[in-house]
Order: C-alpha cells, then sequence, then structure tokens
C-alpha cells in the first residue's frame, strides 16, 4: 500500500503556515495570541481553512435530538456545536479551524515575515545546562515509570524458562523481578543565555491602551528572542518618579500617580545587570516603553546613564515610545539629540497605534543584535 | 461471521478484509477509504484532525467498508477479538446494504480502481501544469460539490440543452395581443379591458423570454451545467468530471446514512447475540454495543435511530400492526394488545432495506409512539441567547425537522436559473429558500471559487431575513443587492 497521506498533510502544514503568515500583522495588532504563552504550542483560528460551500446559516437551523427535557431547555450554546459533517444532516454548526502552531514555528513565521535577521549570540558554548533524557532502561524506578511492555516480557521469558507458562491459560504474573523502569541520563548542552529587561512608565499618563501595546509588543519580542537562544530570562522594572523591579503581572497593571524620572529605572536596570547579568556571558536585551514624558531636569542624568551604563553592557537598548493623549513625546528627541539616529545598539522606534507595532516589532529586532 | 450473515439470508459481494494499524486506518479515514486517492492537502488536514482526535482519545474509528465489488473492509489491529467480530458481523451488514438497497444500484462497484485512475490522471496534470495550479482548481471544484442532481442517475431531465439559440428572425415580430374577444366599439373597454390585456402581455412576453433563456429549465446539476459551459481546458474539465463522478458515487451514502447504519447493527446485534459471542465476549461486547449506540441531546445517534426503527418495524410486520384495520382503530385497549401472529418482520425489514433511503424511511416509519418512546424532540437556534433550546416535542414537529434536515442530504438546493445572464454570459443561480437563510460568509467565499470556473460574473439569489437578496462576484468586488 503506498502512503501518499505524508505529502497531503505536509501540504495541508505548508497552507496553514502560509495562511498564518498571510494573518501575521493581524495577529500581531489583534493581540490575539497573548497570555497563551508558556505552552509549547498556541492554537491559531484560521478562518475557512475548509471548503467554502453553499451551506445554511445558523439562524433557523436546528434538528432532532434525543433525550430528557422540557421545551424552551437549552441544550448546547451557539458555540458549541463545532462538527458539522453530516449526521443525518442534523448537526448545525459553523466552521473555524483551530490549528497548532508550535511557538518555535511561529518565531520563525514571524522572523520570515519581517525578514529579521538571526541573531549571533556571544558568550556561546560557555555555559553548559544540564538536560536530562529518557534513554535507558532500568531494574528499579518509581511505579509511574514502569516500562509495561518490557517488564510483561520479562515476566514471560522466566516463565517460560521455569516451565510454569502455559499456552492453553496465557497468565503472566510478573513478579517484582521482572519489572523494568524507564531511566534517564543527564546531557550537558552548551547554552547561550539571554536577559530580557523591560521597563515601562506607569504614571498617570500611560492609559489602558498604551500598555496593550506594549504587552501585545512585548509578547512577540520575547517569542522571537526565544526561539534566537536556549534560555531566557524576562525582568520587568516599573518606574514613576521612582522605580523597582516586578513581576509580569504587576508590570502590566499598575497605575501611578505622580511623575516621572526615567534616570530611576535605568539605575535599577543597570544594578540588575551588574548583579545577575555578566554582559561577558548574557546576552541583554532592554526595551523601554514610555510615551515619552520625562522631567526635563532629568533627561541630562538618564542620557549619562544610557551612555554609561547601559549600552556598554547590552545587546541591544530599544526604546518604544507608545503615543498618548498627555504625553509630551519629548523624550525621543532628547536621546536622538545626544545620540543621533545611528547608533550600532541604540534603537527608537514611535508607535502611534496598535497598527505600529509589526513595523516597531521589525525596526527592533531587525539589526540581529 | 461470513457464514452467519449467509444463513440470515444476506447477500454480499465478496468481501476482503485488511487489517492495519490505526496510523494507517486514519489515513485510509482521511481519504474517504480509498488509499489510491487523488492528492489534496484537505486530506491532510482530515488525517491530521482524525490522529489527534485519536491521541486525545475523543474519537476511534473500528472499522471503514468500501462500497466495491469486491467490497474492501479495513480492520483496527489494536482491536480485541470482541470487536473484530462484531465489527465483522457489523461490516456484512454494510456489504448486503451497497449491493442490495436501490440507491447505490447506480454507483460504480469498480471504485477502487476508478480512484486509483482519477489519482494518476490529477498526479500527470500536476507534473505538468504545477501542483499550485491543479490544487486550486481542486479547491473551486469542490466549492460545487453538493451542487449535483442526486436523482438524476434515475431520472432523465431532458436531453442536452442548446446552448446559445437566439432566434433572430423572432426578436423582431411583433407580439400578438392575445385574448381579445370581438366586441362592438362602445363595448370594448368593458370586454377587454385595457389593464387585463396588458398584463396578460406581459404574462407572454415573460413566458417568451423564459423559453429565450439558457437553461430553459433550471439546471440543478450545477457541476454538469458548468463542466458542459464554463471556459475550461480539456484538462480542467476532466478534473471536474472526476470530482463530480466520486461525488454522485458518495452521494447514496450520504442519503442512507440512518438506514445503513441501522441495518448494519442490526446484524451485528442480531448475529453476535445469537452466534457470534462467548461468554468471555459478553462485557466488552455490551461496552462497545452501547458505546455505538449512545446518543446525546444535540446529536441524534444514526446507528441507534436506525436500529430501534428497524427493530420497530420489524415488530409491527411481526404482530400485523399495519394497514387499514389498524390504522383505524381507536380502541387503545385493542391497540395494545394487537397481535395477528402475521410474522412478517423479517420479510419487511429486507423489502425496507432495498426499497427506502432515509428521506423515505423517515417518512414513511416514524410513529408517534415510536417518539415518546424514545424520547425525541426537535431543537432549534436562539439567537438572543445563542443556544440550542429543545423546541417541540410534538410528533410532527419532530418529524417534519428531521425531514426537512434529510431533504436533499440537508444542503440547500440551489439550481442554475441562468446561464448568460444580462445577455452577458454572466452565471446567475438561485437558491430556492426553504426557511433557512444561507451563511453569507461561506456563500461569498464559494461564489468567488465559482467564477475561477466560469470566468464571468456569478449570482445567487436567495431570501435573507425575507428579502430577496442577489449576492455577486465580478472577480474582484462582491456585492450585495436586495429587493426593495
Amino acid at each position: 500500500m503506498v502512503l501518499n497521506i505524508d505529502h497531503d498533510h505536509r501540504r495541508f502544514r505548508e497552507i496553514v503556515r502560509g495562511k498564518v503568515r498571510e494573518n501575521l500583522r493581524k495577529y500581531i495588532t489583534h493581540g490575539e495570541m497573548i497570555g497563551r504563552k508558556g505552552k509549547d504550542l498556541v492554537s491559531i483560528p484560521i478562518p475557512q481553512l475548509d471548503v467554502p460551500r453553499f451551506r445554511y446559516g445558523k439562524n433557523g437551523s436546528g434538528g432532532v435530538g434525543q433525550g430528557e427535557g422540557n421545551e424552551g431547555d437549552p441544550i448546547a450554546s451557539g458555540g458549541e456545536q463545532g462538527d458539522g459533517k453530516g449526521e443525518a444532516g442534523s448537526d448545525p454548526g459553523t466552521h473555524i479551524l483551530e490549528v497548532d502552531v508550535s511557538l518555535e514555528e511561529l518565531a520563525a513565521i514571524l522572523g520570515e515575515e519581517l525578514e529579521l535577521p538571526r541573531i549571533e549570540p556571544k558568550g556561546k558554548a560557555t555555559i553548559q545546562q544540564e538536560k536530562t533524557k529518557y534513554d535507558s532502561i532500568r531494574r528499579t524506578g518509581p511505579e509511574s515509570l514502569r516500562h509495561r511492555k518490557r517488564t510483561y516480557f520479562h515476566a514471560l521469558r522466566r516463565q517460560i524458562a521455569s516451565g510454569s507458562y502455559n499456552p492453553q491459560e496465557p497468565l503472566i504474573v510478573p513478579i517484582p523481578d521482572d519489572k523494568r523502569y524507564r531511566a534517564w541520563s543527564t546531557i550537558e548542552k552548551p547554552e547561550a543565555n539571554a536577559a530580557i529587561i523591560y521597563m515601562m512608565d506607569v504614571s498617570g499618563s500611560m492609559t489602558d491602551e498604551q500598555k496593550e501595546i506594549v504587552r501585545t509588543e512585548a509578547f512577540w519580542l520575547d517569542t522571537w528572542l526565544s526561539s534566537q537562544y536556549d534560555g531566557i530570562d524576562v525582568r520587568y522594572i516599573i518606574h514613576d518618579a521612582v522605580a523597582r523591579e516586578v513581576d509580569e503581572e504587576t508590570f502590566y497593571h499598575t497605575r501611578e500617580s505622580g511623575g516621572t524620572r526615567i534616570s530611576s529605572a535605568y539605575k535599577v536596570a543597570k544594578e540588575l545587570i551588574r548583579r545577575e547579568f555578566n554582559p561577558a556571558e548574557w546576552n541583554v536585551y532592554c526595551f523601554q516603553f514610555s510615551d515619552g514624558d520625562n522631567w526635563g531636569e532629568d533627561n541630562a542624568q538618564s542620557l549619562a546613564l544610557l551612555a554609561d551604563e547601559l549600552l556598554p553592557a547590552v545587546n541591544l537598548f530599544c526604546y518604544g515610545q507608545v503615543e498618548s493623549p498627555y504625553g509630551s513625546g519629548e523624550y525621543i528627541r532628547a536621546i536622538q539629540g545626544r545620540f543621533g539616529d545611528d547608533h550600532e545598539k541604540l534603537v527608537l522606534s514611535e508607535i502611534e497605534s496598535k497598527e505600529g507595532i509589526f513595523d516597531s516589532i521589525k525596526l527592533f529586532l531587525g539589526k540581529g543584535k | 461471521m461470513e457464514d452467519h450473515a449467509r444463513t440470515y439470508g444476506l447477500d454480499f459481494y465478496p468481501t476482503i478484509f485488511e487489517v492495519v494499524d490505526c496510523d494507517q486506518l486514519n489515513e485510509i479515514a482521511a481519504y474517504g477509504g480509498f488509499p489510491t486517492r487523488y492528492p489534496h492537502w484537505r486530506f491532510g488536514m482530515e488525517y491530521e484532525q482524525l490522529s489527534k482526535g485519536y491521541a486525545y482519545g475523543l474519537q476511534k474509528i473500528y472499522e471503514l467498508v468500501i462500497n466495491n465489488d469486491p467490497c474492501y473492509a479495513y480492520l483496527m489491529r489494536s482491536n480485541g477479538i470482541t470487536d473484530q467480530k462484531l465489527v465483522m458481523a457489523h461490516v456484512y451488514g454494510h456489504c448486503d446494504f451497497f449491493k442490495n438497497n436501490n440507491w447505490f444500484s447506480q454507483t460504480n462497484r469498480k471504485m477502487m480502481d476508478e480512484m486509483a485512475n482519477h489519482g494518476n490522471r490529477i498526479r500527470r496534470y500536476m507534473d505538468r501544469f504545477g501542483v499550485e495550479e491543479v490544487e486550486q482548481l481542486i479547491d473551486a471544484c469542490l466549492s460545487i460539490e453538493d451542487l449535483i442532481d442526486i436523482h438524476s442517475p434515475f431520472i432523465r431531465r431532458d436531453d442536452e440543452p442548446p446552448r446559445y439559440e437566439f432566434k433572430q428572425a423572432d426578436d423582431a415580430e411583433p407580439l400578438p395581443v392575445p385574448g381579445r374577444f370581438a366586441s362592438k366599439s362602445y363595448l370594448d373597454a368593458y370586454i377587454n379591458p385595457p389593464a387585463a390585456l396588458a398584463a396578460e402581455a406581459e404574462l407572454r412576453r415573460k413566458e417568451k423570454e423564459r423559453e429565450e433563456h439558457f437553461p430553459n429549465r433550471p439546471a440543478r446539476d450545477v457541476m454538469k451545467f458548468v463542466r458542459d459551459y464554463a471556459p475550461l481546458k480539456p484538462w480542467q474539465t476532466d478534473v471536474l468530471s472526476m470530482i463530480r463522478d466520486e461525488a454522485y458515487y458518495f452521494a447514496p451514502q450520504a442519503q442512507t446514512k440512518i438506514m445503513n447504519e441501522g441495518w448494519a447493527s442490526y446484524w451485528h446485534s442480531t448475529i453476535m447475540t445469537r452466534q457470534g459471542l462467548e461468554p468471555a465476549d459478553v462485557i466488552n461486547y455490551a461496552d462497545h454495543h452501547s458505546g455505538t449506540m449512545a446518543s446525546s441531546p444535540t446529536r441524534l445517534n444514526p446507528y441507534k435511530l436506525g436500529i430501534e426503527l428497524l427493530r420497530d418495524i420489524e415488530d409491527r410486520w411481526n404482530r400485523g400492526r399495519f394497514g387499514k384495520d389498524y390504522d383505524e382503530c381507536d380502541d387503545m385497549q385493542a391497540r395494545r394488545n394487537w397481535d395477528t401472529a402475521a410474522g412478517l418482520g423479517r420479510q419487511k425489514i429486507f423489502e425496507v432495506r432495498r426499497i427506502y433511503n432515509d428521506l423515505m424511511f423517515i417518512d414513511e416509519f416514524l410513529t408517534i409512539d415510536f417518539c415518546r418512546q424514545y424520547k425525541l424532540f426537535s431543537f432549534g437556534y436562539q439567537e438572543d441567547t445563542d443556544t440550542y433550546n429543545i423546541e417541540s416535542r410534538e410528533f410532527p414537529k419532530i418529524k417534519e425537522r428531521l425531514l426537512y434536515n434529510l431533504t436533499n442530504i440537508g444542503r440547500p438546493r440551489i439550481v442554475v436559473r441562468d446561464g448568460n445572464y444580462k445577455n452577458r454570459g454572466e452565471l446567475f443561480l438561485e437558491h430556492q429558500h426553504s426557511g433557512v437563510d444561507l451563511q453569507i460568509g461561506y456563500a461569498r467565499d464559494t461564489l468567488a471559487n465559482l467564477y475561477r470556473l466560469w470566468t464571468r460574473p456569478v449570482h445567487i439569489e436567495t431570501q435573507l431575513e425575507g428579502k430577496t437578496t442577489t449576492f455577486s462576484f465580478d472577480g474582484s468586488e462582491h456585492n450585495t443587492e436586495a429587493a426593495k
């Protein structure tokens, strides 16, 4: 029998990939995938990958069912009727295909679509990481790892050898000695590590809309950078007039009033790098998001910190200025004034709205640092 | 199992069983049972869904039978012996049904070879014209795959319709004013009222216009119409024809799902409980059988409905609960105890399996007692709550709903009304609306695919929320026009 399915399956995956690419800008802009991080796979709803046909709409559709219940009782929600495959034609249903795409694949698509250069990590192979791999069998171990087939096989062998096996009544009872367990060995893997430090202004002028942009953009930055490194460490710093390191949840949900002192965040970042991310071994990425407001007299101090402490330590420093109805947007001009437009490690981007995320990512990651 | 089946009078083509592992079974199932089918991405998609469903333990295919001479049946290697016996008995039921049910009588019994031929031809076209090119054509053809005339294998609708037959001379001829009665001039306005005359003239004009239409009768086999009249290259026509042939081959299976599954289930349970079961099999058998028969509120299980209806028929004909006397008897007591010991049950269900399809089957044999006993209800979509609610437990409503869903295999009825619309060679389809609107998004995409075949603007007229609406696609833009 000739098996063709591999070919068709591959073709299907290719089309899915094409669809994802086609709609990538939309996915990025709408932030649909956010919050699904942490799994290896994301489910992406792809509209109508099935063959379009003339078919009945939902309105007025229905069927015949069986069971208890009174007239008027709900039996299913409109969205649940997924499978519309003509069981006696009585199944209503709409069809949106959910396909699983691994984050890795998604990153690859992102990279292709944005034409992102691959990053050449520094500190390569200096750090070893231990990984475990199940590749052998032992005679002891936890029951959850018991290898049933091997255990059965050994029990069978023992019973045949000892003559207690009866083909008429092939009952195999393993004794403890027959039991076999899966076992792992530890392998060392060279690893290049990267750290991402997000900094955000949480003063009153940054509204939820701006934060949504930051969150969406950060997801894609994470996805890409994770695909380029074996291990990645993500840290968050928020600031108004003072700064502190926080967890992800706090990062996106804090809103403070009060003034803005960007230098405070830079100081925390500097400390963090000094303490945990030795630039010789770590590829450090800083992403700063702000609406561009800073106390006038703080600019000098901020820019000095940036120039002397941060830029020498990082692979890339990205400043994303999110347009807000309250912010003055001055800061980006201050940076431009100090460093000019073409700095090796510094990227500036103005993000006017969600639609701007796509281009902003390209700008940030386009240098391949 | 084969011997048992034959002693019960089942009659089938030679049946070849192949034992395959689950990956292979999923693959074969993805190809609709034909491992040699033409390549297309949707089979890959189907496969992904099947194998995922299997991996997560959501679904499992036990068997697959192909209507062919010889019949092919695939068994899953990992099934236990009880399952295999049950499945084989089930398979012989299907094989008998394929061979003897009238609706299958026109299907190609060498489909295995035919499908392999299709596969080869399409692969050859892919080599010559490129995979994408051919695949896109297949996509477009599949979009109208449902638009065939499922009864045409049995009815000769008409001879080849004339293509463009414009009677130049007739156009110039003035239409005679019809129906004028002789009258005195002062009575003329009353005997021949001008309004009535004008209305009749208009009617004749329209009639004449209709005669000049092409096709002169609405064509139900849209696929055939497109094949005959769309400007396709020979290889494209060939691909469309193959897909149309396959659509006709599969149509009876959709038309007889309830009966076919019911029939096979009836025989597996009969054979297994009388001959097939060893004491050790009982638990496994009961487990599998009840799993197959499980029903849910939102999905009427065709296996369950089919087997129970057949048993009901057998019981009724065994006890003579049919015919004039029984139907007219309104004494509940007498009805309940009615038993003429007619003993015609077995004979009757064999007759039913030969003649009926699902639609006729339900129409004829679904009774009010049956609906009550099996707690059937009809349900419908409630827009305000976005739920499906139980609508009714009344027999006529349930039956109506069921019949409705079985009519035209539950698909909208669509015909070609005009192949030369506006005298510009545009294609005008008509959805014969029967209460439920089309899904607009799908309709638009389908039009776009149809355009790729027809290469001139395409239209479909339907009803949308009670209004006659025409959707059009002209190659670049969609257009919606609602009647005022």
